[in-house]
């Protein structure tokens, strides 16, 4: 996979990255609001236990967030997901997660659209760990199927 | 003299695979050989189910499954009638509370700690919402331990039954099982324990502990996995139902839907039970007589002793239950989440456990959600210890990161 920033192709960089959205999450914090949907996350292990918060508006990710308590892989990597989603249509946002799931299984992907989320490219080989690294896309993916259903 | 070298060539585990260090024996231990064998020696040389079989390798078959009631007779001190075997202790912990549970009426009390794994709580919670008993909880400190000044002040004419693990999974909090009975039998209360964590490192005596029920499993004692055995004073199991109808459990029916039982053990062993795993069971606690439980107790208070003098002096671990004799080492890397940590120890061929060990309603008692949990079997030794410590000292959120990369 090519990458066309060559910074997210150093592994250096990459554990920056996942460090810095574990110790600083992005967007960490649920609203209290009732144009948000949640989603709990809670019941794949006795380990994570995380929300996740979107306001899908006519088909826009209007916003993204989430708090809990979890490892780092699911917190750097739902943090990502917040930053990557949020202002993309259903379309683009379902387009991303359809790779970054890809990513994380091994299969063929494109990791431009991925952007910092690239740094689990490798996650597969710890396979214990691929639920943790997609515990939030996973939740965020039933969002937007909810989003669809009630739009129908 | 408890010689660890040689015991260690017993198991073909360990000198099949060197470069594990397996800290992990609170989860399940290794096999020695002679399990082995002797679950071999069943497939391959009398394989027939048990009972009413009128042919030589089913009669030796039905001996063979029942010596080990004899053998666990001879390990926890009881008669071997009141020996059942089930499919692990969760089982067993179902059965006693299914079976009690029946006994109870609305608004009786059982008596726990918040110190619990989940299979000796979420029965009786069942009971809790079918049959409106209360459970009520007895402090434990910080370490686990149930004090039995605060047991007596907790303990009340209507407490029916007080249930908890003889050593706690998560802190290895022993807990004094023998003055706790005590005092709930002077209250005409029944006694239960939980032996998951305790039968497999200490001499384990019913009678002198004077309990009611016991159950542990096998898988943590050696044993292979998917047996688990029920200890009940013998009148309380002919008086108990099982939980579980079907063959070989009745001994006749009418088509009116009356049923007589058999006596127990027989009445809780419906259906065809894991034969090779009850002769497994049998060639697992005559490996550890034959070794000593006071033997495989004093070896492992010694090796804990040491692990923990070592782990205190590490700045960048928090050690929860420093001054427990008996269980895991229970510590968190500061700044790491326990199953991050638990990886990178992974990455090294380090195996230990991460989480919250199935005790869910501890964190309140010791402050934390997750931890990392180290525990020892009588085959691991001081280097092994040094081995962990080394390591121990590499684990920071980088590193713990750095092994995606």
């Amino acid at each position: 996979m090519s990458n066309t920033n060559s910074l997210l192709a150093d592994p250096e960089i990459l554990r920056e990255l996942i460090m810095d959205h574990y110790q600083y999450p992005h967007h960490h914090k649920l609203k209290e609001d009732d144009r948000y949907m949640m989603k709990h996350m809670a019941s794949d292990s006795c380990i994570d236990d995380i929300k996740v918060q979107a306001r899908i508006e006519n088909g826009i990710i209007e916003d993204v967030c989430f708090d809990g308590v979890a490892c780092t892989i699911s917190t750097a990597s739902t943090s990502m997901m917040t930053e990557l989603l949020r202002g993309k249509t259903t379309a683009e946002a379902k387009e991303i997660m359809n790779n970054y799931f890809n990513m994380v299984d091994a299969k063929e992907y494109d990791g431009d659209i991925l952007e910092e989320a690239i740094a689990f490219k490798n996650v597969y080989r710890q396979a214990n760990r691929i639920k943790c690294a997609t515990i939030g896309w996973r939740a965020m993916q039933e969002l937007i199927e909810e989003s669809e259903k009630g739009n129908e | 003299m408890f010689d660890v070298e040689k015991i260690r060539q017993d198991f073909p585990m360990l000198r099949n695979r060197p470069d594990l260090l397996y800290f992990d024996n609170a989860a399940t231990t290794y096999k020695p050989q002679a399990v082995i064998d002797a679950v071999c020696e069943f497939w391959t040389g009398y394989t027939s189910n048990v009972e009413r079989g009128d042919y030589e390798t089913a009669v030796k078959a039905d001996r063979a499954y029942d010596h080990t009631r004899e053998i666990i007779g001879r390990f926890i001190n009881c008669d071997p009638k009141e020996v059942v075997f089930t499919a692990n202790i969760s089982h067993s912990l179902n059965q006693i509370a299914f079976g009690i549970g029946r006994w109870l009426k609305e608004g009786d009390v059982v008596l726990t700690t918040e110190a619990e794994h989940a299979s000796n709580l979420l029965p009786w919670f069942r009971l809790q919402e079918d049959k409106g008993i209360k459970i009520e909880y007895v402090p434990v400190d910080r370490q686990g331990v149930c004090h039995i000044e605060d047991f007596k002040k907790a303990m009340h004419d209507g407490v029916r039954v007080v249930t908890m693990a003889h050593v706690t999974n998560v802190l290895g909090s022993l807990q004094p099982i023998k003055e706790i009975a005590a005092v709930a039998h002077e209250y005409g209360a029944l006694m239960v324990v939980d032996g998951a964590q305790s039968v497999p490192h200490r001499p384990t005596d019913v009678k002198e502990l004077d309990v009611d029920f016991l159950g542990f499993s096998s898988h943590k004692m050696c044993g292979p996995d998917g047996v688990g055995v029920l200890y009940g004073r013998y009148d309380l199991l002919q008086k108990m139902d099982p939980i579980f109808l079907g063959g070989g459990m009745n001994a006749r029916f009418q088509p009116d839907g009356s049923i007589i039982y058999k006596d127990a053990p027989q009445k809780f062993e419906a259906g065809t039970p894991n034969i090779e795993g009850v002769i497994g069971l049998g060639a697992a606690a005559e490996y550890l007589m034959n070794l000593g439980m006071e033997n495989i107790q004093a070896y492992e208070k010694e090796l804990r002793a040491y692990f923990a003098e070592k782990i205190r002096k590490l700045d960048n671990i928090e050690f929860y239950n420093p001054d427990n004799v008996s269980g895991p080492i229970t510590f968190n890397a500061k700044g790491v989440f326990s199953q991050d940590a638990a990886g990178y120890l992974g990455s090294k061929n380090i195996c230990v456990r991460s989480g919250n060990h199935c005790a869910k309603i501890l964190h309140e008692v010791i402050g934390t959600d997750q931890t990392l949990r180290a525990s020892l079997y009588f085959y691991n030794t001081k280097e092994e210890v040094d081995r962990f410590i080394e390591a121990a000292k590499d684990i920071t959120l980088e590193n713990a990161i750095g092994i995606f990369f």
